[in-house]
């Protein structure tokens, strides 16, 4: 479970997080929906401890990203924005440097990836180098590395950025398998069908405020719309560059 | 500390697979130096080797007016060549380079010098060519010789003791041993290494910095549950270990250069055996945290790999500054000195090369006053690290 409470942050005159709280609890996929330049990734910075937030805290399964840095990240996978690779390292030693930095065993590695490479189709592409992967390829490996000491909690931002209709249906029959596992998935996104296609719990945030924290089916009540598009729209109001 | 190590596991593996990295990194920097240096100081020692054995060659114009002093020049070895000048024939010849030296005996010699007065003699030659000039004092002395034994000849016969005429005897003693000599032309050779230890450093220096952040990699990795510490720790310890090997690759190929170059012609031993290589190392070695620490550190602070590189070229001068400083002061081997890194191992360098004793505390005091500050790099490297900002 991952949970925020009250954070605030400001990169100088710009208040890019505005006292925001969200939960995102086990078994559910909860995405953040807002334009770009929201604040969503300021936000999720946040969440998992390379941005210092001005106020509020942010939990990971009950512990402070802040006071207890090490045992809440071990329980955290993170896919950042940016999914840089290591070009001259095979898919392999990617995962497996991730894997001893979170202090895994070699046995433990071995099988584990395995595992991941099972899951998430990687076994075409295991030993080549990095170099010359496909933006698929990227994701897939970057996802694996996320998930190599097997985290309870899942933060990915922007994860479909980039990829094929065929990749990002493989990613979202992925994050219900987590999902299905029991662990908390947390995802940024501004495409809104992507966010409805998936997501048990939707947080709208724009210029960095929260403007609704719902289910799906209650947002579309509470908006009296059939379509959840609609429903969207109606929360976000003027904030523009949704699509 | 297992974290540490995996990390410099990673950063090592990496690098190595980076060919052209590793081009720059382990030939470039160690054998561009040794080669470059080996070439000069061969082609400076034939030169003076030639310079000396040559007989000087003086074109003399009107020798019939001084058949004394053309006997006398002969003797000494001159080569002379007879040709009849006048004074503005010998200028242009000078000049135009058909001559190196011209040396003019007017008619009124004879004259002037049975009289006993001074007879002029008209030595021309272009004191901007160095050759010439060395020529021209070869010149200047054996006229002087002459005048000064036919001045004491002229004294013996008028019954007054020449020595009379020599009121000051002046000993000249030159210390200057064979290897001290060598330590002239081998000066800068410390700079070459020390640039060798940081080329081999500079790839991985950014690559694992401005690299990384380039990459987008960086975020990943700083959200993992590891300390800041280690990660700079394991990625500066792999900036190290190939500044190490680039170090040993360095000084190898220097003690292969002088194995082949022609010192002991002139009378000069370069004491450079592989015992003294073993010894720079053990020298140097303190200084390779330094440069890693220093070059991970300035790069830590550049958002992407051409500004990292352009700041990184700089470092690579840094320790020139106090090289040259040392060498415009000529400064020697002082306990105060060896604070100052770079500057330390560049004395004691020369300092073993003279075959002068080197104390064993200097030796500390230099090791330690580079491992401090490579400490306190470290630290403040690391401290960058945790900042927010080092996300960019």
């Amino acid at each position: 479970m991952i949970e925020a409470a009250n954070l605030s942050k400001r990169f100088g005159a710009v208040e890019a997080v505005k006292d925001v709280s969200l939960v995102a609890r086990d078994g559910e996929i909860t995405g953040i929906l807002g334009a770009n330049g929201a604040g969503k990734s300021t936000c999720l910075r946040m969440l998992y401890g390379v941005l210092t937030p001005d106020n509020g805290t942010a939990r990971v399964d009950g512990m402070d990203i802040r006071g207890e840095t090490s045992k809440a990240r071990a329980r955290l996978g993170v896919l950042p924005h940016a999914t840089g690779l290591y070009g001259n390292l095979t898919a392999r030693e990617n995962i497996h440097y991730f894997g001893s930095l979170h202090g895994i065993s070699e046995e433990r590695l071995i099988s584990r990836t395995a595992e991941l490479a099972r899951v998430l189709d990687l076994d075409g592409f295991m030993d080549r180098r990095a170099k010359g992967f496909s933006q698929g390829q990227r994701i897939k490996t970057a996802l694996a590395r996320a998930l190599v000491h097997d985290p309870g909690n899942i933060v990915l931002d922007e994860p479909t950025n980039g990829l094929d209709v065929m990749a990002i249906r493989s990613l979202r029959e992925l994050l219900r398998a987590l999902r299905a596992e029991g662990r908390c998935v947390l995802f940024s996104s501004h495409v809104m069908q992507e966010v409805a296609a998936l997501c048990d719990r939707v947080v709208i945030i724009g210029h960095g405020r929260v403007l609704a924290d719902a289910t799906l089916e209650s947002l579309r009540e509470r908006s009296g719309k059939n379509s959840l598009e609609e429903a969207f729209l109606q929360v976000l109001g003027g904030t523009e560059g949704v699509s | 500390m297992s974290a540490l190590f995996t990390v410099f596991r990673k950063e090592f593996l990496e690098n190595l697979r980076d060919r052209r990295a590793l081009l720059s990194a382990l030939l470039f920097g160690p054998l561009f130096g040794p080669l470059l240096f080996g070439f000069m100081v061969s082609r400076m020692l034939n030169q003076s080797v030639a310079e000396s054995d040559e007989p000087l060659r003086v074109t003399v114009s009107g020798s019939d007016h001084a058949p004394g002093l053309t006997r006398y020049l002969q003797a000494q070895g001159a080569q002379l060549k007879m040709a009849t000048l006048t004074e503005g024939e010998g200028r242009a010849a000078v000049r135009n380079g058909s001559a190196q030296i011209v040396l003019i005996i007017p008619p009124e010699y004879g004259a002037r010098f049975t009289a006993g007065t001074p007879a002029p003699v008209l030595l021309v030659a272009d004191s901007t060519d160095s050759q010439a000039r060395k020529s021209a004092d070869r010149a200047r002395i054996l006229l002087g010789g002459y005048a000064s034994g036919i001045a004491q000849l002229r004294l013996q016969i008028r019954g007054v003791n020449p020595l009379l005429a020599v009121p000051v005897a002046v000993n000249e003693v030159d210390v200057a041993t064979p290897t001290g000599r060598a330590v002239v032309v081998l000066g800068f050779m410390t700079y070459f290494v020390l640039f060798a230890v940081l080329m081999g450093g500079l790839y991985l220096a950014i690559d694992t910095t401005a690299g990384e952040r380039e990459r987008g990699s960086l975020e990943a990795l700083l959200s993992l549950p590891v300390a800041r510490s280690s990660l700079v720790g394991g990625k500066i310890l792999a900036t190290c270990a190939y500044m190490c090997i680039s170090l040993a690759l360095s000084l190898w190929a220097f003690v292969c250069v002088f194995y082949f170059i022609p010192l002991e012609r002139l009378g000069m031993s370069a004491n450079l055996g592989v015992r003294t290589g073993l010894i720079f190392f053990a020298i140097c070695l303190p200084f390779v945290p330094l440069g890693a620490a220093l070059m991970t550190f300035v790069a830590s602070f550049t958002r992407s790999y051409r500004e990292a590189q352009t700041y990184l070229t700089t470092v690579l001068l840094v320790p020139t500054l106090p090289i040259a400083f040392a060498s415009i002061y000529s400064l020697k081997t002082r306990n105060s000195l060896m604070f100052i890194p770079s500057l330390s191992q560049h004395l004691l360098m020369t300092s073993v090369l003279k075959d002068e004793p080197v104390a064993a505390l200097d030796v500390c005091v230099s090791a330690a006053a580079s491992l401090g500050l490579a400490l306190l790099l470290m630290v403040l490297t690391a401290r960058h690290w945790r900042r927010e900002t080092m996300l960019g």
